[in-house]
């Protein structure tokens, strides 16, 4: 599946958040918006998934307007939203339960993929009783079992050590890899957006626009990426 | 070393219980304190057993109250906090009236309720509940504004119904804080039941301590009083138990060590 979103403009309050942004994700390419803390990246993804309409512009996948429509696209956040209510199976096969598939049908398809994320043993625990990393695996599960087509992922390894984030890194492609998914995902980080992406964009500050687009390829110099990009951004 | 530290942690509470008890005992003996001004331990233990079978009658009164007027209470509490949760404007008219049906002192109710509704248990209920829902619609309605916007929206961009969003997220969220205004209202409600009793009844241990106190028999008074703190501690367990039953994931809290990738 593909996004797109064409000349987005976002005041929020008296903030002027998002000038004039567009953008788009192809089939199977990782995406990342580069910028710095607080420049309005996620409200551009509440936009994306419906929850907050922009002043102008709009969204589309697979070339059907969106704007201002939730039910289509979820997201993960750097908080993993998981239910301290409810066991790790039960918390990933929500988005099947809205969708309206029967308890016992959601636990068995969700289960398929507990392995996968690293959670096979741990279906049966609360999400209180898991590691960050863990519990991060889970928030991804549950997007992904929403829709793996596109994920929308706002900075989901930030509260990581550097170890547990490098392996997370690592084992997100292989997944990407592995369901042909398309991936937007936010992060400050250079580094990492480096280390993941198909093709960056450097977001100002606020109101962020779109600084510069990036294409990264198996021979790019990743050292001199990273000084240009502090150029632009410093 | 530690393993005194163990023992005080586990005992303490009963050794000063027991000691001030011993204490209340000596001096009482010591200054030839008559019975009619302040009986000792021993006395008012003599009491309740001396007069258990009259005590076990006007427990179970007072126990039938302060439990329908309980359960009440939460139905009512419960109906009050989602409907003001889920209206800004019914709210906003009548939290101030929640408030003042707190500031009414008690005993007043006591004396007016029975000129009312009679001297049945219809009174008795009424004050149990006017007591008891307040605690638990206040926590429970806190407990509801406290959920993480993030997660509302959450399930808003998954397409969730409102109803679904209240029943996955909302009513889960806001169980502990709900079992929080349980167990305030649960050690208030034995002690709504006696004061409903002060005036107009025929039984209860309210009933009872009114007539001891009028004859001078503080022993059975104080008899009375021991068993209100007990039956009002039963309560606490009560609702404790409920809780680590129906709420599980605040007790267990353990996290495992981070698990490798396969």
């Amino acid at each position: 599946m593909q996004i797109r979103i064409t000349s987005i403009s976002k005041t929020l309050g008296m903030v002027h958040t998002l000038d004039n942004i567009s953008l788009h994700v192809d089939q199977q390419e990782f995406v990342v918006i580069l910028g710095p803390s607080g420049c309005g990246k996620s409200t551009l993804f509440n936009i994306i998934a419906g929850l907050i309409k922009p002043d102008k512009g709009q969204g589309f996948i697979n070339d059907e307007d969106l704007t201002g429509k939730t039910g289509r696209i979820s997201y993960m956040q750097q908080k993993d939203l998981l239910l301290p209510s409810r066991r790790v199976l039960d918390n990933v096969s929500i988005p099947l339960l809205l969708k309206g598939v029967s308890k016992q049908e959601a636990r068995a398809q969700a289960g398929k993929y507990l392995p996968l994320f690293g959670l096979d043993e741990f279906a049966d625990y609360y999400p209180g009783q898991l590691s960050i990393g863990m519990r991060q695996r889970a928030a991804l599960l549950r997007t992904f079992l929403f829709s793996n087509e596109i994920l929308l992922l706002d900075e989901p390894f930030a509260s990581l050590d550097a170890i547990t984030r490098r392996k997370m890194h690592l084992w997100l492609k292989d997944i990407q890899k592995h369901f042909h998914s398309s991936i937007l995902f936010i992060t400050h980080d250079i580094d990492e957006a480096l280390f993941m992406a198909d093709r960056i964009y450097v977001f100002s500050e606020r109101p962020a626009r779109i600084k510069e687009e990036i294409h990264l390829n198996s021979e790019s110099d990743h050292a001199f990426l990273k000084e240009n990009i502090l150029t632009l951004l410093g | 070393m530690t393993k005194l530290l163990q023992l005080i942690n586990e005992y303490a509470p009963y050794v000063v219980f027991f000691i001030l008890l011993l204490l209340w005992e000596i001096l009482v003996a010591l200054n030839n304190i008559p019975n009619w001004i302040l009986p000792a331990p021993s006395r008012i233990f003599t009491a309740i057993i001396e007069y258990q079978s009259l005590l076990f009658s006007h427990t179970i009164a007072t126990l039938g109250e302060a439990l329908a007027g309980y359960f009440l209470a939460v139905v009512l509490a419960f109906i009050i906090a989602l409907l003001l949760n889920n209206c800004w404007w019914l709210k906003k008219a009548f939290y101030p009236l929640l408030i003042i049906t707190q500031t009414i002192p008690l005993i007043i109710l006591a004396i007016l309720l029975p000129i009312w509704f009679g001297f049945g248990i219809a009174p008795k209920i009424i004050i149990v509940i006017i007591v008891c829902f307040f605690p638990i619609a206040i926590n429970l309605m806190n407990g509801l504004d406290t959920v993480d916007i993030d997660q509302l929206n959450l399930f808003r961009s998954m397409g969730a119904k409102p109803l679904a969003t209240y029943f996955i997220v909302k009513l889960p969220a806001a169980l502990p804080a709900f079992f929080s205004g349980l167990r305030i209202s649960a050690t208030y409600s034995i002690m709504a039941a006696v004061i409903s009793e002060w005036v107009g009844a025929r039984q209860g241990l309210g009933y009872f301590m009114t007539l001891a106190q009028k004859s001078f028999r503080i022993d059975q008074v104080l008899a009375a009083v021991v068993i209100i703190c007990l039956l009002s501690l039963l309560m606490v367990k009560l609702i404790d138990l409920c809780e680590y039953l129906l709420v599980p994931w605040n007790r267990l809290h353990q996290p495992v060590n981070d698990h490798p990738i396969k």
